[in-house]
């Protein structure tokens, strides 16, 4: 039955995905998976409910070392699986828990008093790997046109047209005082309108996210003028991070809109990227006064979920994004892993 | 009207303000202008005008501190009230509301053919203090959330839910809050048709704020009558408010429903 299933397989092999095996999340889904499928099994093999428990420790024991085995394996040789050809790559992945199946039951034989057929658990094996691949293709399948559905969400919910317009007025503003910085302007708007809409699909490095970030904060300088201030501290933080595209600028515009516009007096937003070990952590401050209208909330929060699906996208459950209100400040904290170009 | 109009930009950024101004003197053949008050909010604006006539006030809704409807309905309620241009960038809900109470708006980036066509719109028919106080209760509902209060030519502002009760001495009317008083140039009929969620009538002369109210009980100067008054109780503040005779029905059913 088992080579049946791979058999029918055979046909769309190249085509299916497979997940990131050093992805916290793959772990996570996996080891539950398996842990459940070992619950069912001895649910089902036991009549007594006292049993249950010894039957569930007992399956236990083969499940994690396999299940834990082969991720570890999987994980590490990513990098050397990935020069396969797609079909060969499923036939490793099949393979590499099968292995660990058979140094498992070699192992666990002696204590186990060879009740355990080996044809068994290499049966038990190829049909929870054939499932769980399955069902991250699917799962993988599912995500493909939400990854495109956020790219026009970040093209039509990205900038508010409240800064386009006012924008455009403050560039009418100046230019018969100040021709030059009219002209500075307008640039900077079309370099920023050009980033919005990009195929804006991969990973970019976090110094282009500063560069647009602050051409932003630039055109917002000319509306405001001395009522923003900017604190950078960004410097412990490597430039080569990569970062979903356009996550820096859409807080920024919170920040401005939320924490500066309502400000009768000057404000300053802070902004604070650090890497510790192998996470990267960006911090957003902004003033926040009290009584605010309840629709900028509203705004604010579309905002920050459009940023969180896309983090989620992107990093699936590695990365966070949080908010949290104190002595009238605005934080929002994002961690994500810290990769760089080329080393995945 | 006769000259120049007198004008009034308010708008919290320094290059609109400019470009209002630009326009205004470009269309000065047509619709002869002059800008006698600038602000940077609402606040700043009540201040620049008072004393000072202005035909026409060019007001940005989206400002720190009072907001330009805010500042509109303060606008409305003066002697003399100027006829107000909104200037919007984008704010849908706004420009519904000022469409369907024929309040006149202008949207940002300005053009000048629009902008002379205000003007002179402004001076035909020019937009009247209710459709602008009807399109301001249509976008932030509720009436003003300050009142203004001239004390020794200084404009002071003061919260509406400061406000424990209103009471109508005389020639003029005093807001009280938990601190002190304040002199108010409106009159009780004005303050209860805006605020009448808020406050209740408990006499001729006297407005309460309904959550301000702590209970009731006899009033003493009345206690040998045959029809004794009632007095309320305020939660804040140590005085007893004498309800009328006429009103107490009404009142004290308002009292039992809360």
């Amino acid at each position: 039955m088992g080579q049946d299933a791979g058999g029918r397989r055979r046909q769309n092999l190249g085509t299916l995905r497979l997940p990131d095996f050093c992805n916290l999340g793959t772990w996570l889904r996996v080891l539950l998976a398996v842990n459940a499928m070992a619950l069912l099994g001895a649910v089902h093999g036991t009549r007594r409910l006292a049993a249950l428990s010894d039957a569930f420790v007992e399956s236990a024991a083969y499940v994690e070392p396999i299940a834990i085995g082969s991720l570890i394996l999987l994980c590490g040789g990513q990098r050397w699986f990935a020069r396969l050809t797609p079909p060969l790559r499923v036939l490793a992945t099949l393979l590499v828990p099968l292995a660990c199946a058979a140094v498992t039951a070699a192992l666990l034989a002696p204590l186990d008093e060879g009740q355990t057929s080996l044809l068994r658990i290499g049966f038990w094996t190829v049909l929870a790997v054939g499932m769980l691949l399955a069902w991250f293709d699917l799962a993988a399948r599912a995500y493909a046109p939400a990854v495109a559905e956020a790219r026009l969400m970040a093209l039509t919910a990205r900038i508010r047209p409240h800064f386009l317009f006012n924008s455009l007025n403050a560039v009418l503003g100046v230019i018969r005082s100040d021709p030059r910085r009219a002209e500075t302007a307008l640039e900077e708007l079309a370099e920023l309108f050009r980033s919005l809409m990009q195929e804006n699909r991969d990973l970019v490095p976090l110094s282009s996210e500063i560069a647009l970030s602050r051409q932003y904060l630039d055109l917002e300088r000319l509306r405001l003028g001395e009522r923003l201030e900017v604190r950078w501290d960004i410097e412990s933080c490597p430039p080569d991070a990569l970062v979903p595209p356009l996550m820096l600028q859409p807080l920024l515009e919170n920040a401005v809109y939320h924490g500066i516009e309502p400000l009768g007096e000057r404000g300053e937003i802070g902004v604070t990227f650090a890497r510790r070990q192998d996470r990267l952590v960006f911090e957003i401050v902004n003033p926040c006064e009290q009584a605010q209208g309840g629709n900028h909330h509203a705004g604010n929060r579309m905002a920050l979920d459009n940023i969180r699906e896309r983090l989620a996208l992107f990093f699936d459950l590695e990365a966070t994004l949080t908010t949290q209100t104190e002595d009238r400040r605005f934080v929002v904290r994002i961690e994500l892993p810290y990769r760089r170009e080329g080393a995945n | 009207m006769s000259g120049a109009l007198r004008l009034l930009i308010v708008d919290d950024e320094a290059p609109a303000r400019t470009r209002l101004r630009n326009l205004l003197d470009d269309v000065v053949a047509q619709v002869p202008t002059q800008v006698v008050a600038e602000a940077g909010d609402g606040i700043e604006a009540l201040q620049r005008v008072e004393g000072l006539a202005i035909d026409i006030a060019l007001i940005d809704i989206r400002m720190p501190r009072m907001d330009g409807i805010e500042l509109a309905r303060h606008l409305a309620g003066l002697a003399h009230p100027p006829a107000v241009i909104f200037v919007t960038a984008y704010d849908q809900y706004a420009v519904r509301a000022f469409e369907l109470s024929a309040a006149d708006y202008l949207l940002k980036p300005v053009k000048a053919a629009r902008l002379a066509e205000a003007l002179a719109k402004a001076i035909r028919s020019p937009t009247t203090a209710a459709a602008v106080s009807q399109a301001a209760e249509a976008i932030v509902p509720g009436g003003r959330r300050q009142l203004r209060c001239l004390e020794r030519g200084k404009v002071l502002l003061v919260p509406v839910a400061d406000v424990v009760y209103f009471k109508a001495e005389q020639k003029y009317v005093t807001a009280r809050t938990r601190e002190r008083e304040y002199l108010i140039e409106e009159s009780l009929a004005q303050l209860e048709g805006e605020f009448g969620q808020r406050f209740m009538r408990i006499h001729r002369n006297c407005l309460v704020a309904r959550d301000a109210i702590a209970g009731y009980e006899r009033d003493h100067d009345s206690a040998g009558e045959s029809d004794p008054r009632w007095a309320l109780l305020l939660s804040d503040i140590p005085e007893r408010l004498v309800v009328s005779r006429r009103l107490w029905p009404q009142v004290k059913a308002a009292l039992a429903g809360a």
